[in-house]
């Protein structure tokens, strides 16, 4: 239920009352509306729940959690197999 | 895809796990609340990765498993009704009612419908005048505000053939109730990283910090999870007990609040009866007031119903972090996904469908 995936932002327009938002999910595209994110431009990801963008992903907090992961990976490889 | 592949890096996954095991010096019990989380970890196989240390043990977050009976049969007797479409979100319909579920409605003339979004209901009702539309309205905080969107369309848009029959509940106070009870054996919490996108994790430090106990909101690939509890096992080492955000590309401190200010809105907060656990007080959702005339519930009327869940299904237990869904005796032979007993079976989410579906073939005790 509370699945929520990201996908990539091609386009977004006013509608009326919404916001809606051509979404990109690997090969698919689907309508996602924005109007809990209001302030999303194309090419940004936002993390999609039942047809509602829930966040915009931040690629700032993603690139510094992966720099971090990169370094537990690199302390991994550097560390004897048994222990000293 | 982006944000995904990273975050399923076997190469990682395996680092990260190696930390666990290089950090870890006694025995430590953690929680992961949300079935979407169990999950992930059942489908990577990833307690076969952590030290024998680290027990995992599924938490209550699955809205398909904790919806009463008594509200799963209500369904059913709307969805029965001449003139209704009763509009659900797919999981829902093979959950065992007190006698029957939403697929034999279908199958004896019912007219439910399967939708990915509460819009689509609201588009039925605009698209079908002469007949009641119905939502199943089932979730945590991350759905909740999306069926507020349906409830607030329905109304601008003047529909009186549509209405929603609500059954929202609220993680916070079901942590509570867990932390705060003596059989309680959780060290340490995974938060939800779905619902604190939308409430943020004010509410998560407020319980970190009353019960002493480190909670670390977490995402929902296996690189997440494993980061997650490589967090949390650092708090429990170094004798810490706070709130951090693991799933910071997504959440922050505040939330979402043009989400959270629909939600409150269109729902109040009221007690809700969880399937398996109970009553409890404040933790979940009704309509407002001047959106009564969208309540299903006053619509169709609501007669107390009063049914017994099967005895053998222990899924009160398994919900409450108390049981493995291996240590049921009806576990994979008299209940399974075709034949569920009890709605953990049956839901993507629940702790005994993950066990079904990735760990069946295991020896019981590995499976554990």
């Amino acid at each position: 239920m509370c699945l929520a995936i990201p996908g990539k932002v091609l386009e977004a327009t006013d509608m009326g009352f919404t916001r809606v938002a051509k979404v990109q999910f690997g090969g698919i595209t689907r309508q996602v509306s924005l109007d809990f994110v209001p302030e999303t431009q194309p090419g940004d990801y936002v993390l999609v729940h039942v047809g509602f963008a829930i966040s915009r992903v931040s690629p700032e907090e993603a690139e510094r959690t992966y720099e971090l992961l990169r370094q537990i990976q690199e302390a991994n490889e550097l560390a004897p197999e048994e222990p000293v | 895809m982006k944000y995904l592949d990273e975050y399923r890096d076997a190469d990682i996954t395996h680092a990260l796990a190696a930390r666990i095991g290089a950090r870890v010096t006694r025995p430590w019990v953690l929680m992961e609340i949300c079935g979407g989380q169990t999950h992930t970890l059942m489908r990577y196989g990833l307690p076969d990765l952590l030290p024998p240390e680290i027990e995992l043990v599924h938490g209550p977050g699955c809205p398909v498993c904790v919806a009463p009976l008594e509200f799963v049969d209500r369904a059913i007797e709307i969805a029965s009704r001449p003139g209704v479409i009763f509009v659900s979100y797919g999981d829902m319909l093979r959950v065992p009612g007190s006698r029957q579920d939403l697929f034999r409605v279908r199958a004896a003339g019912g007219d439910v419908r399967i939708a990915y979004s509460p819009l689509e209901a609201v588009k039925l009702a605009q698209e079908n005048p002469t007949r009641q539309v119905v939502f199943f309205g089932i979730g945590f905080e991350t759905t909740a505000p999306a069926n507020a969107m349906a409830v607030w369309h329905a109304q601008r848009l003047g529909l009186t053939n549509f209405s929603m029959l609500v059954s929202h509940v609220l993680v916070p106070p079901a942590v509570r109730l867990l932390l705060g009870s003596p059989s309680n054996r959780v060290q340490g919490f995974i938060a939800p990283g779905h619902v604190c996108t939308v409430m943020g994790h004010r509410e998560y430090e407020a319980l970190s910090a009353e019960f002493h106990v480190p909670i670390v909101v977490g995402g929902f690939e296996p690189v997440d999870l494993l980061e997650a509890i490589a967090m949390l096992v650092d708090q429990l080492e170094d004798g810490r007990a706070q709130l951090e955000n693991q799933y910071s590309r997504s959440v922050t401190r505040d939330g979402n609040v043009p989400a959270q200010k629909l939600m409150e809105e269109v729902f109040e907060i009221t007690d809700r009866k969880w399937r398996g656990i109970g009553m409890i007080p404040l933790s979940g959702h009704r309509l407002r007031e001047k959106y009564a005339a969208y309540d299903a519930e006053r619509i169709f009327g609501a007669q107390e119903i009063h049914v017994e869940e099967p005895a053998e299904c222990i899924s009160a237990l398994v919900l409450q972090g108390l049981k493995k869904p291996v240590d049921c005796t009806a576990f994979g032979t008299r209940c399974t996904p075709e034949q569920p007993l009890g709605a953990p079976m049956v839901s993507s989410e629940g702790a005994c469908a993950a066990y079904y579906a990735y760990r069946r073939h295991t020896a019981p005790e590995a499976a554990r």
